[in-house]
């Protein structure tokens, strides 16, 4: 794990206009949670352009299978059955290999398996909504579970999460860290959510909006949805990291 | 004909309250799909270096503490070198992730890591800088992970020439990056808004 296998520049400046504003008063909760003085530029130091590697070998076998991972033996979890898949990349394009995806979600009817949710759809017995992968050398990812429910929550009277899986991303980088959702195309929910549209730029949302994809669904199976995912590139660190004159 | 062809990154959402499910799941009761919870341990017994435990809270712009945050930390070993590929000085301490993932408690907000105090290491232009951990905090209500530093009250002479502190225009803030030290234990309070707000960095 410690061999010099990577010569990792510093990140490209993140687009602070591009995410969403830490103040977006339409998501309630963000007023007080949000930082009122502004944030210190620091770029980036070998504390940030450095990351822990994450092995195929921690996985287990059912890791990438929400439909079966939590599923008594000989039964399944309940709802639509999708494949969900895509492509970690960087802004440059290249793929993020070894990039851990992580993955949770609400059960078919919108309940999640946590003991905070109290919402009124049942909890499905053979359904966690946890899951992660690891990219393969191109980047690639893919996993299968059940289309998670709409539901209600509390900020105006009467506001509803579209669809939508939550995802957490480790590239290569602890400064590559992000945390986003993904929403699925045609859902008439995203344009109504608070949520979504603490992102400002209609092209933004746009990534963050699953594909059905016909050519990846399993017939008589499951349908596949295509979601790529596109981490902070770096630079090279040919010009880095060198007083003048050494 | 040279064009600029960059992507942009994908925008981020919110964490939200069931973060535990997908980060933490055994901590919160959903055991049998994960072995363990990523980045619960970051040492053995053959780790080497003093071992420190840090705790504290994040709070609101009340003053009350989140519930539902996740907390994550990133720091080299006791040497000063990161377990990471693109560690270029040398080998760290195979017995050491320098990685760790901690909820709060969903009662108390508290935060606990168990780790090592890291070494100083250097600053892109070869100024050391103080021994510190970096922090990445999200939770419902945080649009995008707030990243920010703790340093080692005890360290005063390195904290005075560290080149990150030193950008802190406001000096009366520095304080809000420092831990406060009883034994082995650290404890760094993160406040998100008022007076005593947290300085986050843009990294
Ligand atoms: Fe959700």
């Amino acid at each position: 794990m410690s061999k010099p296998t990577t010569n990792a520049g510093p990140f490209f400046p993140r687009d602070r206009n591009w995410h969403p504003p830490a103040l977006s008063p339409n998501y309630k909760t963000s007023v007080l949670r949000s930082p009122q003085k502004a944030l210190l530029s620091l770029g980036n130091t070998i504390s940030e352009t450095t990351g822990p590697v994450f092995g195929h070998n921690m996985l287990g076998e059912l890791d990438h299978d929400l439909v079966q991972n939590y599923a008594k033996p000989g039964e399944s979890a309940q709802g639509e059955r999708i494949i969900v898949h895509g492509h970690v990349l960087d802004e440059e394009a290249k793929p993020v290999p070894n990039a851990l995806v992580e993955v949770w979600q609400a059960n078919a009817g919108g309940r999640y398996r946590h003991k905070k949710d109290d919402y009124l759809a049942p909890l499905d017995p053979n359904f966690g909504g946890c899951g992660r992968v690891i990219t393969d050398e191109n980047g690639y990812y893919a996993f299968r579970t059940v289309r998670p429910g709409p539901y209600p929550w509390p900020n105006g009277v009467n506001d509803w999460r579209p669809s939508h899986i939550h995802f957490s991303l480790f590239g290569s980088g602890f400064a590559q860290r992000l945390i986003t959702q993904m929403y699925f195309e045609g859902d008439p929910h995203i344009p109504l959510c608070p949520i979504v549209r603490t992102i400002n730029d209609p092209a933004a949302i746009e990534m963050l909006v699953a594909k059905l994809d016909m050519n990846h669904c399993v017939p008589m199976d499951a349908r596949a949805y295509r979601f790529d995912i596109v981490l902070r590139g770096r630079r090279s660190t040919m010009f880095e990291n060198r007083m003048e004159g050494n | 004909m040279t064009k600029l062809e960059y992507l942009k990154e994908s925008p981020s959402q919110t964490a939200g309250p069931y973060v535990h499910i997908g980060c933490t799941p055994n901590f919160i009761g959903n055991t049998g799909i994960f072995k363990e919870d990523l980045g619960a341990r970051m040492m053995n017994e053959q780790t080497k270096g003093q071992r420190i435990t840090i705790k504290g809270r994040v709070f609101d712009g009340t003053g009350t503490p989140l519930k539902d945050a996740m907390l994550e930390i990133w720091q080299a070993d006791s040497e000063g070198l990161f377990n990471s590929p693109s560690e270029m000085r040398g080998e760290a301490d195979p017995n050491f992730t320098g990685w760790g993932r901690q909820p709060v408690n969903l009662d108390s907000g508290e935060f606990c890591f168990e780790t090592v105090k890291p070494g100083a290491v250097p600053f892109p232009d070869g100024r050391p800088q103080a021994p510190h951990i970096n922090f990445w905090i999200v939770a419902r209500g945080i649009n995008l992970g707030l990243n920010t530093r703790m340093y080692f009250p005890e360290e005063e002479e390195a904290n005075a020439a560290d080149p990150v502190l030193g950008r802190v225009e406001h000096r009366v803030r520095v304080s809000t990056l420092i831990a406060k030290q009883s034994g082995d234990t650290y404890t760094f309070d993160i406040y998100i808004q008022g007076d005593n707000e947290t300085v986050f960095f843009d990294i």
